[in-house]
C-alpha cells in the first residue's frame, strides 16, 4: 500500500507521536543519572528530584522582594503580553485582511505600511507587546486578506443580485468565511509570537517566564530552565487545541463536519 | 409582446480580441431562451453582459426599455454551476439572505418578528423546489443536485425580472438532471418566469426552451483567429412551451461549423 494511503488508528496515532518523547526522556534520565553519578552536584542535567525541588520554591515560596509567587507571576506576564500581541495582530489581520481582500480600492494601497506607523506611537506599556503583533501581524493579514480575495467570484455576484450592498457583503459574505481561516492563522502565529515574547522578555523585562529563563541562565539552573521550557510548550500546545476546538464548535461548516 | 431584455448591437471586445460582435436580441418576457454554441464561443459572455457583471463595449443592453447599469442587481437572478451557494449559512440562511439584504442595509440581519416573517417567506420558496426537509443543513452535506436547487430558491426569493442560467445543470448526473428539468419547467411556469440558459446541452437546449439562440463566429480569419467574434448564427423560435417528456431529436442540430 501506497505510503499516502496508510492512515494509522487513534492508538497508533497515540504510539506514534508519544514513543519519540518517551525515549528522549528516558536518554535524558540515563544521562543524568549517570552524570550525578560522576558528580552529585551537576548542574547541566538536573535529575526530576532536583527540578521539584527547585520549581516548588517558585511555585509555592513569595519571593521576599515583590511578594509574587514567581512562577505564576512569569506566567500571567507571560500571557498577558503574549495575548495582547495576538490580540491586536489578529484584530489588524481581520480588518485590514478583510478590506484588502474584499475591496479593490483598498487592495491598491500600500497598507502593509500601517505596522510602521504603529511603532512610530509605540503602545504605552510594552514594547513587547508590540514586538509580538508587529512579527505575527502582516503574515496574519496577508493570508486572511489572500483568503477572503480567493472566495469564488461566482458567490459575490450571487449576493450582488440578493440585493447585498458591500458592507452586507463583507458582514454576510466574507467576515463569516474568513473566521475559521483566522483561528488557523492564530494558530500558526503562535509559534513565532512566543519566540517574539522570550526574546522581547529576553532584552528587556523584569518579569516573565522568558525573562527568568534568561535570568537563571547566568547561574546555570537548568533545574528552573527546563521545567520553564516544558511549562512554555504545554502552554502552547494548550492554546492550539483549544483554538482548534473553538474553530469546529464555531464553524462546522468549515470542517466538513455533521452539526 | 413586448421585449423585456434587448440588447442593440452589442459588441464585447477584450483587448484586441473580439468575443461577441453585433448581437442584436430581443427577449419576450415569458420567454426560455436557450443559448448554446461551442466553448469560447461568447455563451458566459453574453450571460455576464446581461447579468451586468460586464459592459459592453459598444452597443446597448436594455432591460425594461432602461440601460442596464453595469452591476449586478436584485432585478437579475443567476445560478451557476458551481459556487452559487454560500457555504458557511445553513439551506434557510442561504434563501433569507436575499430577504435580509434589502430590510436591513446596516445591520445586514433581521431580528424578531422580521426575521421569523422572512424565514416563513423563505421556507415556503424552499418547500416549492423541494428542500422543504433540508431547512437546517448545510450546503457541504448536500448533493450536487440539492445544491442547485438551492441556487434556485435563493435566486428566485427575489422575484427577478429574469433568471440567468449558466450551465446550472452542466455537474449533475443524468437522472437527477432529468428531475431538475422538471424542477425548472414548472416553477418557470408557475412563477411566470422570463429565464436565458446558457448550456452545453443541446438536447437540454430544445428541451426546455422555447427559443434557441445559437452563438458561434461567421468569419474566421486562419492568421488571426481573434479579430473576429461571435454572434448569433441560429435563433430558432420553438412553438409554445415545451413539453417535459423528452422529444427533441427531430429538431435540426445546428452544428458550429468552425471551432
Amino acid at each position: 500500500m501506497r505510503l499516502i494511503n496508510r492512515h494509522f488508528s487513534k492508538r497508533d496515532r497515540l504510539i506514534a507521536g508519544g514513543a519519540p518523547i518517551v525515549l528522549l526522556l528516558v536518554i535524558y534520565l540515563i544521562m543524568a543519572a549517570a552524570r550525578h553519578a560522576a558528580n552529585p552536584s551537576d548542574k547541566i542535567l538536573p535529575l526530576p528530584g532536583g527540578m521539584f525541588t527547585a520549581m516548588a520554591g517558585l511555585l509555592t515560596t513569595p519571593d521576599p522582594l515583590s511578594g509574587h509567587l514567581v512562577f505564576w507571576a512569569d506566567t500571567l506576564a507571560s500571557l498577558q503580553r503574549l495575548g495582547l500581541g495576538l490580540g491586536i495582530a489578529t484584530l489588524f489581520a481581520l480588518v485590514l485582511g478583510l478590506l484588502i481582500g474584499a475591496l479593490p480600492p483598498v487592495r491598491a494601497t500600500p497598507i502593509a505600511l500601517l505596522p510602521i506607523l504603529f511603532i512610530a506611537l509605540g503602545l504605552g506599556e510594552t514594547s513587547k507587546v508590540v514586538l509580538i503583533a508587529i512579527g505575527v501581524a502582516p503574515v496574519m493579514i496577508r493570508d486572511i486578506a489572500a483568503h477572503v480575495g480567493s472566495l469564488p467570484r461566482e458567490q459575490i455576484i450571487k449576493a450582488e443580485t440578493l440585493g447585498a450592498n458591500s458592507w452586507q457583503i463583507i458582514a454576510r459574505v466574507a467576515l463569516p468565511q474568513a473566521m475559521p481561516r483566522l483561528l488557523q492563522a492564530i494558530r500558526l502565529a503562535l509559534g513565532p509570537a512566543w519566540v517574539f515574547l522570550i526574546s522581547a522578555e529576553a532584552v528587556a523585562s523584569d518579569i516573565g517566564l522568558g525573562y527568568r529563563i534568561f535570568l537563571v541562565r547566568r547561574y546555570l539552573s537548568m533545574d528552573v530552565i527546563i521545567p520553564y521550557v516544558a511549562w512554555i510548550a504545554l502552554l502552547a500546545i494548550v492554546m492550539d487545541v483549544a483554538l482548534n476546538a473553538l474553530s469546529r464548535r464555531a464553524f462546522p461548516w468549515a470542517h466538513g463536519d455533521a452539526r | 409582446m413586448n421585449a423585456l431584455l434587448s440588447l442593440r448591437n452589442v459588441w464585447v471586445e477584450y483587448g484586441d480580441k473580439v468575443v461577441l460582435e453585433k448581437v442584436n436580441l430581443e427577449v419576450a418576457e415569458g420567454a426560455f431562451l436557450s443559448i448554446i454554441g461551442p466553448s469560447g464561443a461568447g455563451k458566459s459572455s453574453l450571460l455576464r453582459l446581461i447579468l451586468g457583471q460586464e459592459a459592453p463595449t459598444r452597443g446597448q443592453v436594455l432591460l425594461d426599455g432602461q440601460p442596464l447599469r453595469p452591476e449586478c442587481g436584485p432585478d437579475r437572478g443567476v445560478v451557476f454551476q458551481r459556487y452559487s451557494v454560500f457555504p458557511h449559512m445553513t439551506v434557510l440562511g442561504n434563501v433569507t439572505f436575499g430577504l435580509e439584504c434589502p430590510a436591513a442595509p446596516l445591520a445586514a440581519r433581521l431580528f424578531g418578528g422580521a426575521r421569523r416573517k422572512a424565514e416563513a417567506e423563505a421556507t415556503q420558496m424552499l418547500e416549492a423546489v423541494g428542500l422543504g426537509d433540508s431547512l437546517h443543513l448545510y450546503p457541504a452535506q448536500m448533493s450536487g443536485g440539492m445544491q442547485q436547487r438551492l441556487a434556485i430558491a435563493q435566486a428566485l426569493i427575489k422575484r427577478p425580472r429574469i433568471l440567468l442560467l449558466d450551465e446550472p445543470f452542466g455537474a449533475l448526473d443524468p437522472g437527477i438532471r432529468a428531475d431538475m428539468h422538471g424542477l425548472i419547467t414548472r416553477l418557470w411556469r408557475d412563477y411566470s418566469l422570463t429565464v436565458v440558459m446558457v448550456t452545453h446541452d443541446i438536447k437540454e437546449a430544445f428541451t426546455l426552451g422555447t427559443r434557441v439562440l445559437a452563438l458561434d463566429k461567421r468569419r474566421h480569419d486562419p492568421h488571426a483567429p481573434h479579430r473576429y467574434g461571435a454572434t448569433a448564427v441560429y435563433d430558432l423560435p420553438l412553438r409554445g412551451p415545451p413539453v417535459p417528456a423528452p422529444e427533441p431529436e427531430t429538431q435540426p442540430t445546428p452544428v458550429a461549423a468552425t471551432n
